[in-house]
């Protein structure tokens, strides 16, 4: 009466395996009496131990139909309403208590005519102080975590992150110049983002050879660029006056969002949407790129414009981040890693996820920056304090089934 | 009729270091052509001169009459598809995915594939018989099926030569002879295909012409029945061979095949 066999076999392949099966049983019920119905039913739930989970075999069989494309839109409702959510506790909280329903009058009166019935001290507390630093940490986060992503899948390697390039060291020297020489804080900014942009060059150019970029190439290039700078940066440190400017150049490569302004926020913005655009509109690309260049050119792809691509935008975007915020590690590599837990490895899916999930780990780790005490905590110290346990928990719980 | 392929008088070299010199060749349409040679006698690198990857330092490679060197990346990729012998998978992408990736020729830079792809790819999938693993993640399948869901993606390519780098070197007997048996009636339905190999044997069965290479030269090119002999073999690998003949009880076919012969063994007994 019922093979079941058939319909379970190769059931640990997940989702899809599932919904043939339901299909089959469904067939199977439809011109059968309810009595089978039941027990059919009741015979596949035990398998559902087996399977990822992720259907749900609930009593009416139905329900099941679809399950996988309910799935991917549950996850895309997520993950544009998470920001959201986060953006708005991100407003009231802090050491000057709003409440939620302030916030948004507050914002809604900017756009809307609404009678104040709030402090004026609130109102800039919100929009002076809070929004530039909250969208500040959400681009940040998202720009780093989708460079993260387009390394990881362009160097075919998960231990990548933005900075692979020398990027971070580049413009870390350059501010620590900058704060030594007692230039303000503007030149800070342009010091560490034209030395950033200068060491990405410095290790594409050391990278060529016989007009290619091998991947190997440049991450060896990398590391050799980053090491020159940190040598650079640790003879700033080590010339620096030790009561002044020591603290400034330490505090700076410990990355903070203290700094957000309007201004700020205005300068990093377009940049960071400039790349993060190029990024998606390549995505595609970078799956085929991901499975080695010589294969990606049998496909007609041309890997060197390609790579061109994806380090201007990446690097652009890491550059304008890192010279706003100064040094924030981890997040572009690990924020890619939790983003292809959640949808897979096609970077389709890939990029945009981690633009949204970098986006509130960020602003979250930065919330905690400015609230857990009195005093600030440098947001480098926390995106990897946090962050790496809370990355050693994922690991451990998925087994590394996600690569 | 023109010839899918033509190797004209072609040479490559790297820098100083001479790899192949004077090899000319003609493949016709539906033609499966096995390149067999040592390790390290060139033929790796005369595939990817005749993919375009490498440039000839002499000669000239036509592709239906039409100068290699002087096509697109694209417009190669349209026309020749390569299945790679070193491939090494890091990202799960679903196989459908990886078949997908056979489609970037036909679709612009920054363009995505649409369901015309997805269909073209699925056909490429059904066509070598794998359609059952589309949704399976690439790095969890075996390696014969990985080779398939490969050939697959080289068919999505749509192109009218199909060049394979050993495509059974890491497979197991059973699906060395599934890829050849695959291949073989692949150019039946009118591709092209060079592939390299290291299997004699596997020669004898399923090309319709046979390439002898040793120390950067064809040694002999043409059928398999006069081409493989203990001579020919013994000359480009550099020791003995035996072709022996069997009839197959079950078919009443004649059988050839060849084997090394145990020197070593015979010296022992002898002694």
């Amino acid at each position: 009466m019922i093979q079941l066999g058939k319909y379970c076999r190769g059931f640990r392949g997940g989702p899809s395996d599932m919904r043939e099966v339901t299909d089959g049983i469904r067939e199977r019920a439809g011109d059968d009496s309810l009595g089978t119905q039941t027990r059919l039913r009741d015979q596949t739930l035990p398998y559902r131990a087996v399977g990822r989970g992720d259907v749900s075999l609930s009593p009416t069989l139905v329900m099941v139909e679809n399950s996988e494309q309910t799935m991917t839109k549950r996850k895309i409702i997520v993950l544009i309403f998470l920001p959201v959510l986060v953006f708005y506790v991100s407003l009231f909280l802090g050491r000057y208590t709003i409440s939620p329903l302030d916030v948004v009058q507050i914002l809604l009166s900017k756009i809307f005519p609404v009678e104040p019935t709030w402090p004026k001290t609130m109102e800039v507390v919100v929009c002076t102080v809070r929004l530039p630093r909250v969208l500040l940490a959400m681009v940040v986060g998202a720009g780093l975590s989708i460079s993260g992503a387009s390394f990881q899948g362009m160097f075919r390697n998960p231990l990548v992150s933005p900075d692979i390039l020398g990027v971070s060291a580049a413009a870390g020297f350059g501010a620590a110049m900058a704060i030594l020489l007692s230039l303000d804080s503007t030149m800070i900014r342009i010091f560490a983002l034209v030395f950033g942009l200068a060491g990405v060059a410095m290790t594409y150019s050391v990278s060529r050879v016989y007009k290619t970029t091998p991947v190997l190439m440049l991450v060896l290039s990398g590391v050799v660029v980053a090491a020159f700078f940190s040598a650079l940066i640790g003879a700033t440190k080590y010339v620096a006056d030790p009561y002044e400017k020591l603290p400034a150049i330490t505090f700076w490569l410990m990355g903070s969002l203290n700094l957000s302004s309007i201004n700020n926020l205005l300068s990093t913005v377009p940049v960071i949407a400039l790349g993060s655009v190029g990024l998606l509109l390549v995505s595609w690309k970078i799956n085929i790129l991901s499975m080695g260049d010589e294969e990606a050119r049998s496909l007609g792809v041309n890997t060197e414009v390609l790579k061109g691509v994806i380090i201007v935008c990446a690097t652009m975007i890491t550059a304008s981040a890192v010279c706003v915020t100064g040094l924030i590690g981890w997040v572009g590599l690990i924020i890619p890693h939790i983003a292809r837990m959640f949808v897979g490895p096609d970077h389709r899916r890939l990029l945009p996820a981690s633009l949204s999930i970098g986006a509130c780990y960020l602003l979250a780790i930065d919330d905690l920056a400015r609230t857990a005490t009195s005093a600030e905590i440098p947001l480098g110290i926390l995106t990897a304090g946090i962050g790496a346990p809370f990355f050693a928990y994922l690991i451990r719980k998925t087994k590394g089934a996600w690569t | 009729m023109v010839a899918s392929i033509r190797l004209e008088n072609t040479a490559f070299s790297y820098g100083e270091k001479e790899v192949f010199l004077g090899i000319s060749l003609e493949v016709h349409k539906g033609e499966m052509v096995s390149i067999l040679g040592s390790n390290g006698c060139g033929k790796t690198t005369l595939l990817r001169c005749i993919q375009g990857e490498l440039r000839l330092k002499q000669g000239r490679v036509l592709l239906e009459g039409k100068n290699l060197s002087s096509m697109t990346p694209v417009e190669r990729a349209r026309k020749i598809g390569m299945v790679f012998q070193e491939h090494s998978a890091l990202f799960p992408y679903p196989v459908l995915e990886v078949v997908r990736m056979g489609r970037a020729p036909h679709l612009g830079f920054f363009a995505r594939p649409g369901a015309r792809d997805t269909n073209i790819s699925e056909h490429a999938l059904e066509r070598v018989g794998v359609l059952h693993l589309r949704d399976k993640a690439y790095t969890q399948i075996s390696g014969g099926e990985r080779q398939l869901v490969l050939i697959a993606r080289t068919l999505a390519q749509e192109p009218e030569i199909m060049l394979l780098d050993e495509p059974t070197s890491h497979l197991d007997f059973k699906n060395q002879v599934l890829v050849l048996k695959i291949m073989e009636r692949l150019s039946k339905e009118g591709l092209s295909i060079v592939m390299t190999s290291h299997y004699p044997n596997h020669a004898f069965l399923f090309s319709s012409r046979i390439a002898l290479m040793a120390h950067g030269k064809f040694h002999a090119v043409g059928n398999p029945d006069e081409v493989i002999s203990p001579e020919n073999l013994g000359a480009i690998y550099g020791m003995e061979v035996r072709i022996l003949t069997a009839n197959d009880p079950e078919s009443g076919d004649i059988i050839k095949f060849c084997v090394p012969v145990r020197k070593d063994q015979a010296e022992l007994t002898h002694n």
